[in-house]
């Protein structure tokens, strides 16, 4: 049936148009009900499938958080035990260094103590007394005499011995003091070799108790760790975030680096494997340089593991120190075999490119201008060729830290858009749901004249109008309450089970 | 360590059996008109070819022919060269070519007929034994045909991935007084070419010599 047609069903069009309205209306009006179910248990599958998807979202970022915090705490616990270790370590360096040689400092001492003993014995002796007798005779020389002049020379003779005699006792005593101060003096170098060789143990005291407080201090943030408290989570995971972006930039020094080695031995490997032969799309000149470099970054990684500095094959720490000598001697020497055969590379580079710039001059038909070759670009360029090998073998270092902060990061990260994924997920199911109710507010809309009337009908007939609701009466709480949250998910998959 | 050896070996082993020389590199083969008045332009000529020498790398395969009465003919090679895969040698070879072209442009004479379709066809012939990953043919002429009696070059050609550029195209008298027949003779030459499979180009101004290879 043509449009035609459907407006010649009576003799005027526009009857035609209104009976056509009327009957599409009523046909509406009939199919309200299962329009509205229809669509709003779309909606609704639309919502909970998508509410589904994003509580099983947050659940795998749920676990993911866990994840990222235990491998933190791990990397915190190793760092933590290495300080520790390294401590440990130093303690022991200064042990050995310090108080090897007690037992002799020891001996020393007792030696100088028993020499200050001594002396200090001697130095304690009693100077000569006068005689005994001496105060009687100082009684009989202080009795007055008569003038008998017998008696006064007697006397006379007695008190001269008597001066005499004090005169004696006063020089005695005088050499005796000046001996013992003698002793005295003798003992000084004794007394600060005393005093130097404890302020030396003193010291190394002082430094063994540094370190133990340094111990004791990161045996705390070990404890701390170990409970895993949210603080010392919080404090692991900026550490990390500053590692990883001080690693990646010093990595991409590192990398302009091997950039600038690539590019010193490219040419001249061509001279070695050809300059016309490709291995996939690149120049096989090309690879081989690149394959050297890449065994340097290789050695210099091994030498650093050797060396203990880097812990990423702990294989290689875990062996015993005599191999690991071993291996410290192997990898350096390739290292620096290698260096020598950049630095050759380096110089033959240099002897190409001036013998390519000479043969294009000769093709331009310009004749040799300017000064003489220098020797300084060929020296610079060989020094450069020999330091960087061991320049990038210390990248070992910030790949390791980078290694190590990019799980945390990375991990972060994925927790991070998977969140937001799962909050995408429900904003769609939501904007479904709704739209689901939208769709059907605008069928009602479009037949307000059927419910109008259906209003009119019912209210001459005393009935309440029969609004039916957007939403679906029979709706399973429990599908509601499950996807709300990642817990209570949790909580009714345990009731369910 | 043994294993640090056998990875290297197995790179190696891989690096020989996948490095592929031919596939990659470019041939080119120069016609050289030395008929009649064109003979003076060869001091043009040169320069294009120290240009290309200085482009070329090693690997890549360079040919010189003249083009006289009859050229399709080896003994029309005036020089060529495959640079070898070390530039140090290739830097050699490459001045001990300029060196032969100079002797060339030197003692060359005139020939009295000009056949460009037997050099094109010689180029075909040396490039495609030349297996070369890119093959250019340079013309360096007027592009005026004139065969000697008995000589038959009705043969088509046959060019796929050839690029065929002609410098320094120079009008000639007539072409002055009627451009049509500069245009006509210019459009055979690229239908023939076309028609062959080949790519066609020209350049006439010796400035854009780096559009040679710009395909």
């Amino acid at each position: 049936m043509t449009f035609a047609n459907m407006l010649n069903i009576t003799s005027s069009p526009a009857l035609s148009i209104l009976i056509w309205i009327v009957l599409f209306l009523l046909a509406l009006y009939f199919a309200r009900r299962p329009f509205h179910q229809a669509i709003m248990s779309f909606s609704k599958i639309i919502r909970n499938a998508l509410r589904l998807t994003a509580a099983a979202v947050l659940s795998a970022e749920q676990r993911l958080v866990l994840r990222n915090r235990e491998v933190l705490m791990a990397a915190g616990l190793e760092n933590a035990e290495r300080k520790v270790e390294r401590e440990f370590d130093r303690i022991a360096a200064a042990v050995t260094r310090d108080l090897d040689g007690y037992p002799n400092v020891h001996r020393q001492l007792s030696e100088v103590i028993i020499k200050l003993d001594e002396d200090y014995t001697t130095s304690a002796d009693v100077p000569p007394s006068l005689p005994n007798w001496m105060p009687i005779i100082e009684s009989i020389a202080k009795i007055e005499h008569s003038g008998d002049s017998m008696v006064a020379n007697m006397l006379a003779e007695i008190n001269r011995s008597l001066t005499e005699q004090n005169k004696k006792a006063i020089e005695d005593y005088r050499n005796s003091t000046a001996a013992r101060h003698g002793i005295l003096n003798k003992m000084m170098p004794f007394w600060r070799k005393v005093q130097k060789s404890l302020e030396s143990i003193s010291g190394t005291i002082d430094n063994i108790k540094k370190r133990a407080k340094t111990v004791d201090r990161t045996i705390n943030e070990y404890e701390k760790i170990r409970t895993g408290s949210d603080e010392s989570a919080r404090a692991l995971s900026t550490s990390a975030l500053t590692q990883f972006a001080i690693a990646g930039l010093v990595l991409l020094i590192a990398i302009g680096g091997a950039l600038i080695n690539f590019n010193l031995i490219a040419l001249p490997m061509s001279e070695m494997v050809g300059g016309a032969s490709y291995i996939g799309p690149f120049k096989t000149s090309d690879v081989a340089g690149l394959v050297i470099i890449l065994v340097e970054l290789t050695m210099g990684l091994f030498l650093m593991e050797s060396l203990r500095i880097t812990r990423l094959f702990p294989i290689i720490g875990a062996m015993d120190d005599k191999m690991r000598h071993r291996m410290i001697i192997v990898t350096f020497t390739l290292l620096a075999i290698l260096a020598g055969v950049e630095s050759a590379l380096a110089f033959m580079r240099d002897r190409i490119a001036h013998d390519m710039e000479v043969l294009r001059q000769t093709l331009a038909g310009a004749e040799q201008m300017g000064l003489p070759p220098s020797i300084i670009p060929t020296v610079g360029q060989m020094v450069l060729g020999f330091i960087l090998p061991f320049a990038l073998a210390f990248v070992a270092i910030p790949l390791e830290m980078f290694v190590a902060s990019a799980r945390t990061v990375l991990g972060a990260g994925a927790a991070w858009l998977l969140r937001l994924m799962a909050f995408l997920l429900r904003l769609l199911g939501n904007i479904g749901f709704y739209l689901g109710r939208f769709i059907v507010n605008v069928y009602d809309l479009a037949i307000f004249p059927a419910i109008w009337l259906e209003g009119i009908i019912m209210a001459t007939r005393g009935k309440k109008v029969d609004l039916p609701e957007a939403g679906d009466p029979e709706e399973s709480q429990l599908v509601e309450e499950a996807v709300d949250s990642y817990d209570e998910t949790i909580q009714i998959k345990e009731q369910q089970e | 360590m043994k294993k640090l050896f056998a990875i290297a070996l197995v790179v190696c082993i891989l690096m020989a059996g996948c490095t592929d020389t031919k596939s990659r590199s470019t041939g080119v083969y120069m016609l050289l008109d030395t008929s009649g008045t064109y003979a003076v332009e060869l001091k043009k000529a040169q320069l294009i070819l120290n240009y290309l020498l200085g482009v070329l790398a090693p690997g890549d395969t360079l040919a010189v022919a003249r083009i006289d009465t009859g050229s399709f003919s080896e003994k029309d090679i005036v020089a060529k060269v495959t640079f070898d895969e070390r530039p140090s040698v290739a830097n050699n070879q490459k001045r001990a070519f300029m060196q032969q072209l100079e002797t060339f442009v030197t003692s060359v004479k005139g020939s009295p007929y000009t056949d460009i379709s037997g050099g094109i066809l010689q180029a075909i012939e040396y490039l495609n034994e030349a297996e070369s990953g890119k093959k250019y043919i340079l013309i360096f002429s007027d592009l005026k045909e004139e065969l000697a009696k008995g000589y038959k070059r009705d043969i088509p050609f046959q060019l796929p991935d050839y690029n065929v550029i002609a410098l320094n195209v120079t009008k000639l008298r007539g072409d002055n007084m009627d451009p049509k027949e500069y245009l006509t003779r210019v459009d055979d030459w690229r239908s023939k070419v076309e028609k062959g499979g080949g790519e066609w180009g020209m350049i006439n101004d010796l400035e854009r010599l780096d559009n040679i290879f710009a395909n």
